[in-house]
């Protein structure tokens, strides 16, 4: 079956990797902006790394018959310097032309710092007056749910921000009905130990349905799994979910979502 | 699934788990050094595992979440620990 894997940060795999997820089925990859495990040092490491986004991932993506498209901003990881997160903001405009940029993201929080919801709500305004889609990473572990419940606070008070136009993702039993209940699209990442596992998200699934709710990897250079949403997708399987179901889990809800990004252009990507 | 379905399907990975937990806990028994705020968190998580209340992943992950609103002054590093330092045990 053919899929979307709508977060994955691939300048951190290898080609192999591309491979793999070709072989799997996947015909769409989306990556957002992130953190290289350290603290990038000036404003041009940034401008470098969104070239890389928007010119060479491509071509390596298309080597492997795969379309890729990516989220431009600084990651909450880098927030705490705002007068860094400033110039790397003001960088972006100019970039939001490329053709595979879907929008902002993955902004949000990561220790939940008052600098982070700061450069938070620069990255909101940067959307808002685009007209760009967000994607939210939301922080980890135990910083999750007041993470979670501040960005959800912070998306409120900017008016021109349409919940059905933002994601929030990494959602876990503890935050996705925060997520759902304020009108904003979820993410679920499969990871191996940390965020949530296959039978989780599949769980996750059967308590809330389907609706505005997507599955990722969210592979990176940490402990993570490229093929995580072939997997679940088996899982689903086990629970008896049909084809017609998991197609709208891996395809159809991904796509209905991007698709509101007028560069999110898949008609050479083919869906069985 | 029904709970015979689920239980062929999931009984001996989760067997393997509370193994996991059980060892791991005798390790800690068999050791010595500092109280850990991730221990507290942990032994209550334990607790919420066997009432008999629903949605005890919900509830697990609550227990080790920062339950305040206050954003923090300023970001303490870049990582998390898997519990909130500020855990009091209300059992």
């Amino acid at each position: 079956m053919n899929y979307i894997e709508p977060h994955a940060h691939m300048v951190s795999r290898t080609t192999d990797d591309y491979e793999r997820l070709a072989l799997a089925g996947c015909r769409v990859v989306c990556e957002p902006a992130f953190w290289a495990g350290f603290d990038r040092s000036s404003a041009q490491g940034f401008y470098d790394y969104f070239l890389q986004l928007t010119k060479y991932e491509p071509a390596r993506a298309a080597q492997f018959g795969l379309r890729h498209f990516c989220w431009l901003c600084i990651n909450p990881k880098e927030a705490e310097d705002t007068g860094l997160a400033r110039e790397v903001i003001d960088m972006i405009p100019p970039l939001l032309h490329s053709p595979n940029v879907l929008g902002i993201g993955e902004i949000g929080l990561n220790k939940n710092s008052r600098n982070e919801l700061k450069v938070f709500h620069w990255h909101v305004e940067l959307a808002e007056k685009h007209n760009q889609l967000i994607l939210v990473h939301t922080p980890h572990l135990e910083d999750k749910l007041k993470g979670t419940r501040l960005i959800i606070d912070a998306l409120r008070e900017h008016a021109g921000i349409l919940p059905s136009r933002v994601i929030i993702d990494h959602v876990e039993e503890h935050t996705i009905r925060h997520v759902l209940d304020a009108g904003f699209w979820a993410g679920m990442t499969l990871y191996p130990k940390s965020k949530c596992s296959l039978s989780r998200a599949v769980d996750m699934i059967d308590c809330f349905g389907m609706d505005r709710l997507w599955m990722n990897s969210a592979c990176d250079w940490g402990v993570s799994d490229p093929l995580a949403v072939p997997k679940a997708t088996r899982e689903m399987s086990i629970r008896g979910y049909d084809n017609i179901a998991i197609q709208r889990m891996v395809w159809s809800n991904p796509f209905s979502f991007m698709a509101q990004s007028d560069h999110f252009n898949v008609k050479d990507a083919v869906h069985e | 699934m029904n709970k015979i379905e689920i239980l062929d399907e999931y009984f001996m990975d989760a067997r393997s788990k509370i193994l996991d937990i059980a060892a791991m806990m005798d390790r800690m028994d068999r050791s010595g050094g500092a109280d850990d705020f991730r221990w507290h968190s942990f032994l209550a998580a334990l607790h919420l595992l066997n009432d008999d209340r629903p949605e005890k992943t919900r509830r697990i992950l609550e227990n080790f979440s920062d339950p305040t609103l206050t954003p923090l002054d300023t970001a303490p590093g870049k990582g998390a620990s898997g519990a909130w330092p500020g855990f009091k045990d209300s059992r």
